[in-house]
């Protein structure tokens, strides 16, 4: 057992750091740091450097265009991205579709969807949620019915519809869970679908959600003809590629490096802000609240540690990864709290960005803009991916034999 | 970065968990606690001969395995699991670190007694007015001729009825708080003036307080530099308390264990009470807790030898701290009725837990300490 980085992780560190260093988008610059919403063309720029230099997709099989990092390499790359404040990846893509397309995918599929994700040249979304189907997903409704069309060829036929759908609003292409069979168990009767969005009887339309923000949307499917070779997997083993997709996405989801940046800009704000003619780092109750997150953070840092060192070894990522979602998303949101806990008065006031064109500075300290919003919009990472109650049962019932 | 145990840990572990499930049932526990003698001296000729665990963390030149933090880690887990009051803590642990951290006669002396399981050496550092401020001394060491006089009241000596030794902090200068002029010494427990008041702790061990009364020791008890042992001192507190964070995994993996096993067994309303949502999700708040005690345990366990000790000690024994907590009175809880009766070993790993809550510190004092040494 070592803590230390040996001196190729050093010489590797240090080749990230100059490359972000070098390469970042110089626009992209103290976006993070005020919580400003993204734009698509600011999520790709970052996307298509890093596609690039080869480095979009870290956790990839190498023969897909993984950069064949060993674990420690990609602790070091998310640790020096989130110093640097890099902007996050839009995971649909790179986390979520591909490498269910690179396990269960024909060699068809995957040439023609692969390249294009790590290109960043098709943006992905993700058709699972719907109205009457959150946390019991199993329970969707929308249905795809198959037929041979007038040229001879299968296609589903594929109404309902989707919620909580992110950023579909960009997206070329989309994701869905269907339901294929009515007639059988829930689970055993739901496929995998594929779905161009610019197929005609689909409609977006925006929900928006505590911070104003127009980030989700309603995916309405009207006689949307699919082609057969869009199912990935069998027909009616879709559930198989869900459940797989979301172990895949709750180990990133803890958030370590990231959060350990959110806690230093809660102490820069600590600092900055006064308190009894005092800088609030100094309120013990306040600094109290600092040093438990600090703590629960190192906790579950090395607990990812852990996992990290478990999935090298071999483990495939497991049902523990449900704890990283649970701790690291609570951990977020008590960042976000402490921030608009810390912004004290000018939380409230209602910001609506410095768009162009604009000459009168919004009101109050920049730290504080967006603290009120982000804190509303942060609730949504206890409830997606598997709500934290959900995680809970799994745990439950994987784990602990329950 | 490597997270790995070397095989010679991982026989390490193995050899200790299997001489424990072996003989250290919680009946024969039970008996050594009921003996009033506070442990059993043939449960120690096993760890010394049979073993050779009580040299895990000294260097092969005197004889142990040349291991280090990560060996103490280990075996304090597993006599956690096991509920072991004999005195790896302070002999191995605190005293022994004391003396590899300082060299000299007295260690080329002592490590090798201990190695053999002839040395037990109690740990005499606390003081009814001081809680958990190390430096806050009454207890003096004057200089009398060659040697010192002891005077002084030292708390809850966990061993100290059958130590041969005692590890002593006292006042060679300075006042009652300050870092400068404390002193460490290494005594024999038969010294006159030495006085004890002998008594069972709720935890299963023995402990005594402990009065010097113009206790006179020659200057070779002297460990360190007269005067200046204040880091030696609050080093090898954070070596043990790193130790008891790994016992405590020990102690609330079982508790967790135990509860697990119990809630699919017990059976109310119809079924067992694991099938009921409300009790699945405290089993799973109980396993997250225990989960990231071990993790913070590592983190504080590997960075005992940085200069980020001090927090990384006090950040993992703030979480134990709560995590032991709830472990263990949720592992009554569910329980139920039967959690509160004496008889079940569930009720006696909740003492051990509940006593490693504030040993070397509770959690308010950690995460003060944490503040002072990580936020401005």
């Amino acid at each position: 057992m070592d803590l230390n980085f040996s001196a190729e992780d050093i010489a590797f560190r240090d080749e990230v750091r100059a490359f972000i260093r070098d390469s970042y988008p110089a626009h992209l610059n103290g976006k993070i740091d005020e919580g400003e919403e993204l734009s698509k063309e600011d999520f790709l720029s970052w996307h298509k450097v890093l596609a690039a230099k080869g480095w979009i997709a870290p956790a990839w099989p190498t023969e897909y265009g993984g950069t064949g990092w060993t674990s420690v390499q990609r602790y070091i790359w998310s640790e020096e991205t989130a110093r640097a404040d890099a902007i996050r990846l839009m995971p649909f893509g790179l986390s979520m579709v591909g490498p269910v397309i690179y396990t269960f995918g024909t060699p068809e599929q995957k040439a023609k969807f692969l390249p294009r994700i790590l290109s960043g040249d098709d943006w992905w979304c993700q058709g699972y949620s719907e109205p009457g189907a959150g946390s019991d997903l199993a329970n969707l409704r929308t249905k795809a019915e198959r037929f041979t069309g007038e040229d001879g060829k299968e296609y589903y036929r594929v109404n309902g519809q989707k919620t909580w759908t992110t950023l579909a609003q960009h997206a070329d292409w989309g994701f869905f869970l269907v339901r294929t069979d009515p007639t059988v168990k829930a689970q055993e009767g739901i496929s995998f679908l594929l779905i161009d969005m610019k197929t005609p009887g689909i409609t977006v339309r925006p929900i928006i959600t505590l911070g104003g923000e127009h980030e989700v949307n309603e995916v309405w499917l009207e006689d949307v003809i699919v082609p057969v070779e869009n199912r990935v997997f069998h027909e009616n083993k879709g559930w198989t590629c869900a459940k797989f997709l979301l172990a895949h996405e709750r180990t990133g989801i803890a958030g370590v490096a990231a959060s350990k940046r959110g806690v230093e800009r809660i102490k820069n704000i600590a600092r900055a802000e006064l308190d009894e003619g005092e800088m609030l780092l100094a309120n013990p109750f306040f600094k109290r609240k600092i040093a438990e997150l600090e703590v629960d953070l190192s906790a579950l840092e090395f607990t990812e540690l852990r996992t990290l060192a478990g999935e090298s070894s071999g483990k495939g990522p497991g049902p523990e990864s449900s704890l990283l979602k649970i701790k690291g998303t609570e951990i977020q949101q008590r960042i976000t709290e402490l921030a608009l806990e810390a912004a004290g008065h000018y939380g409230a006031p209602y910001y609506r960005g410095f768009g162009e064109g604009d000459n009168e500075h919004p009101i109050g300290p920049d730290y504080t803009h967006r603290t009120a919003p982000t804190y509303f919009n942060v609730r949504k990472t206890s409830i997606y991916g598997g709500s934290n109650e959900i995680q809970r049962n799994i745990i439950a019932k994987m784990v602990l034999g329950l | 970065m490597d997270f790995n145990t070397t095989d010679e840990q991982s026989m390490l572990r193995d050899t200790v968990a299997r001489y424990l499930a072996d003989t250290y049932s919680f009946d024969n526990r039970m008996k050594t606690v009921h003996s009033g003698k506070g442990w059993n001296p043939a449960v120690w000729k096993a760890f010394a001969e049979e073993l050779g665990i009580l040299g895990a963390p000294f260097s092969e030149a005197h004889g142990g395995l040349g291991g280090g933090a990560v060996e103490n880690m280990i075996v304090m887990e597993e006599i956690g699991r096991a509920l072991v009051i004999e005195p790896y803590l302070p002999t191995v642990v605190i005293a022994g670190g004391a003396l590899k951290a300082t060299g000299g006669a007295l260690a080329e002396a002592v490590i090798p007694e201990i190695i053999a399981g002839n040395a037990i050496i109690a740990f005499a550092y606390a003081e009814p007015q001081g809680r958990y401020n190390l430096a806050d001394l009454r207890t003096t060491a004057k200089r009398d001729g060659a040697g010192y006089v002891l005077n002084g009241h030292k708390s809850v000596v966990y061993s100290a009825p059958y130590a041969t030794h005692m590890l002593v902090t006292a006042r060679t200068g300075g006042s009652q708080r300050e870092a400068a002029g404390v002193s460490l010494f290494l005594i024999p427990a038969n010294t006159k003036g030495v006085v004890r008041r002998d008594y069972p702790t709720v935890d299963g061990s023995a402990a005594s307080e402990v009065y010097f009364e113009n206790a006179s020791i020659g200057a070779d008890c002297l460990i360190g530099a007269e005067g200046e042992s204040f880091p030696l001192l609050e080093q090898i507190v954070d070596e043990a308390t790193a130790a008891v964070c790994a016992e405590a995994c020990g102690v609330t993996r079982v508790l967790h264990a135990t509860t697990l096993d119990y809630a699919k067994q017990r059976k109310q309303f119809g079924k067992a009470i694991g099938e009921f949502q409300v009790i699945q999700h405290r089993l799973v708040d109980m396993f997250m807790e225990v989960e990231q005690a071990v993790s913070i345990t590592l983190m504080a366990t590997l960075k005992l030898d940085t200069a980020e000790r001090g927090q990384a000690v006090s950040a993992a024994k703030a979480k134990v701290g709560k995590a032991a907590k709830f472990v263990g009175q949720n592992a009554v809880q569910i329980h139920g009725g039967i959690g509160i009766s004496n008889e079940l070993a569930v009720g006696h790993y909740f003492k051990r837990s509940t006593m490693i809550e504030s040993q070397f510190g509770s959690v308010d004092h950690h995460l003060r300490r944490y503040e002072k040494l990580a936020i401005d």
